[in-house]
């Protein structure tokens, strides 16, 4: 914890709470008081919520939290590095097919090798998506902008096509196959025991959500983070001040495809099966659009974009009872699917054209308004 | 030999479309960076609109019809969601075309609905004996109509005063800004054109088949053709387009027997493979010009 929270060696002045006398009280991940109560409060109401919420909600909300993950690793590459990706699908199904090999039933219909220890599988799909990730970095180094935006994207329909056709893997389109088996130290977290599946999944994601936002807010603050920013803003100027932008860039799509490949792997144990149809072009965008209107660069800005995407088919499907003429039934116009569909693209122009830092941006808006009052303008 | 002849025409057929779809492409991206994820949208609400025109009046007129209404929807979408972009980064407005696309496919989808809907075309699948090979009229079609607007655009930009507008504002816009050339009006002129081209392809592809909500996938391939070509040549995406056209009919052809471990409709994305394997060997295209960079 001597890194969270920076007390020995020089000590800050009584009442300067914000006055820093070291460099490592500067480089704090929680560098102000507020940051470290509001934290605390976020992690308590986030591990009391499984036992206040009903199962459905909850659900949701287990998605949500993988959903972050990968959103936090397309924000490495895409928000930090710089690097426009929109194969994040790609290395999502990468990451949920290693897991769901490895965990699944040896008998089955499809292939599995029955290893059903999230310890094992869990970081095999990272690895996996990982090294996906390095053959395709190359093309990341020899390309630009959006070039290597149409690879990506070009990736993701080589994929598509991959998954749909090998069928002994990934039980072919329109019949998928059970997603990873989730069991740890013994006990199945994905069957109902003393708390319900949901309660366990949940808990499970959340335990695992901060482990990794963790690991990639430090990410951010080391070397590391700072060449990504240097290759970011200006790459050739990075290279110039030495920044080797091969390796990079090979390890900005590493990391990221890792944590995609972590947020496949448990994307779908919250379902309990998935389609190979589901890793499509609509996938990767909406996880741009989660970290675009979360906030680019930011790892809270993720974890909130994420929720928000996650949590937006819930509200949709609300809006019948307040606006009659959508219908909720998908064979009529205007329907809750398509209303949907349409909030992901204006969302994203909006908050592009409008607050281009996202739900962090509108954040830091009202806490500067209430830091400032009465005083503020 | 006739079902590699028949092959090869449709091959020409198709990548004629995707020529078109490229032209689009590339003149946006010359004119602002930007590659606008938006003309998928723009193809099916062309092919749409002719759906609806088509019981009305003549095919070619809806042709025409349509593509000047999808234009002006083009028009206004850069005015309003694009031009207040300009000067940021270009990876913003690629995914501001990228939500145009979403928003505007979804609203056509609703004109569509489950049915399929026929553009009213008036070859069908009728065929005409070429040199002994019966090759389906359409694709002959498809060619003509690609041939003539690719002449048509490449005398704009060489013989008239605001072809060579474009070019030079594709070279430097501030320069030609200072010269007096309306950049402006050039980034909507080229969203039009884009617009235009799209909607023409959008009803060749519908005709002689159907439209549905499918059909905005097949713009995607011209994406292929661009970067084989090179995101900056107009010639690079006319022969981009037919190649990919070429390799993903051949490839549909022979790769059952050839390599049928590659799975059925491989033909589908093997333009993705070609593109992948060509930017190995050329970062920048075919024809695209190296970007060289100074600090």
């Amino acid at each position: 914890m001597n890194t969270l929270l920076e007390r020995r060696g020089t000590r800050r002045p009584r009442g300067r709470p914000l006055l820093y006398t070291s460099y490592k009280q500067d480089m704090a991940l929680l560098d102000t008081p507020a940051k470290r109560r509001w934290l605390i409060a976020l992690l308590v109401v986030a591990l009391l919520a499984p036992f206040m919420l009903t199962d459905d909600i909850l659900q949701l909300l287990a998605v949500g939290l993988v959903a972050s993950i990968g959103a936090i690793g397309l924000n490495i590459v895409t928000g930090y590095a710089g690097q426009i990706s929109l194969g994040h699908a790609f290395f999502l199904a990468i990451g949920a097919y290693t897991a769901a090999a490895i965990s699944g039933d040896p008998d089955g219909k499809v292939i599995g090798f029955g290893v059903t220890s999230i310890l094992v599988w869990l970081p095999a799909a990272g690895l996996a998506a990982a090294l996906a990730g390095v053959i395709v970095a190359p093309l990341a180094t020899r390309l630009r902008g959006l070039y290597l935006a149409v690879v990506t994207l070009g990736l993701v329909f080589l994929g598509e096509h991959i998954f749909k056709e090998w069928d002994s893997l990934t039980g072919g389109p329109g019949v998928g196959r059970p997603s990873a088996t989730v069991e740890l130290f013994g006990v199945r977290l994905d069957e109902a025991g003393a708390y319900s599946k949901e309660q366990k999944l949940y808990l499970l994601m959340l335990v695992l959500l901060v482990l990794f936002a963790v690991l990639a807010r430090n990410l951010t603050r080391s070397r590391v983070g700072r060449a990504f920013a240097a290759v970011r803003d200006r790459d050739i100027a990075a290279a110039i001040i030495g920044v080797d932008l091969r390796r990079t860039k090979l390890l900005a799509f590493a990391i990221s495809s890792f944590y995609a490949g972590i947020a496949g792997a448990l994307l779908y144990t919250v379902t309990g099966f998935f389609d190979p149809g589901s890793f499509n072009l609509l996938l990767s965008i909406q996880f741009i659009a989660m970290i675009l209107i979360g906030g680019v660069a930011t790892v809270s800005g993720a974890i909130m974009g994420a929720m928000f995407i996650t949590l937006l088919p819930r509200i949709t499907r609300e809006l019948p009872g307040v606006l009659p003429f959508i219908s909720s039934e998908s064979k009529d116009t205007p329907n809750v699917f398509q209303v949907e569909t349409v909030l992901y693209g204006l969302l994203i122009i909006a908050f592009l054209i409008l607050e281009p830092r996202g739900l962090f941006g509108v954040w830091t808006r009202i806490r500067n308004y209430w830091k400032a009052w009465p005083f503020s303008y | 030999m006739t079902e590699f002849w028949q092959s090869v025409a449709r091959g020409l057929g198709n990548g004629s479309i995707y020529a078109l779809l490229a032209l689009g492409f590339v003149i946006i991206y010359k004119s602002t960076r930007v590659i606008s994820f938006a003309q998928p949208a723009f193809m099916l609400s062309g092919a749409v609109l002719v759906t609806y025109l088509a019981g009305e009046v003549n095919f070619f007129l809806a042709l025409a019809l349509s593509a000047v209404a999808v234009a002006l929807l083009a028009l206004s979408v850069e005015r309003v969601a694009v031009r207040p972009m300009v000067g940021k980064p270009v990876f913003v407005v690629a995914i501001i075309t990228l939500g145009l696309d979403i928003v505007i496919r979804v609203i056509v989808n609703g004109f569509i609905g489950l049915d399929v809907r026929q553009v009213g075309d008036p070859w069908g699948l009728r065929t005409v004996d070429l040199l002994g090979v019966p090759v389906q009229q359409r694709y002959l079609a498809m060619l003509a109509t690609t041939a003539i607007m690719v002449a048509a655009l490449f005398a704009f930009f060489r013989y008239t005063r605001f072809g060579l507008a474009m070019r030079a504002a594709a070279f430097d816009q501030e320069t030609s800004l200072a010269q007096g050339v309306p950049v402006g009006a050039v980034f909507a002129t080229s969203w039009a054109m884009a617009g235009g081209l799209a909607a023409i392809a959008g009803v060749l592809v519908g005709s002689g088949a159907s439209v549905d909500q499918n059909l905005w996938i097949i713009a995607l391939k011209a994406l292929p053709a661009i970067i084989l070509g090179g995101l900056d040549s107009l010639g690079g995406a006319v022969l981009g387009g037919l190649s990919v056209g070429l390799v993903e009919s051949l490839v549909g052809t022979y790769q059952a027997d050839i390599a049928p471990w590659l799975g059925q409709n491989f033909a589908v994305v093997s333009p993705y493979v070609l593109m992948l394997l060509v930017l190995l060997i050329r970062p920048y295209g075919l024809f695209g010009t190296p970007e060289v960079e100074r600090v």
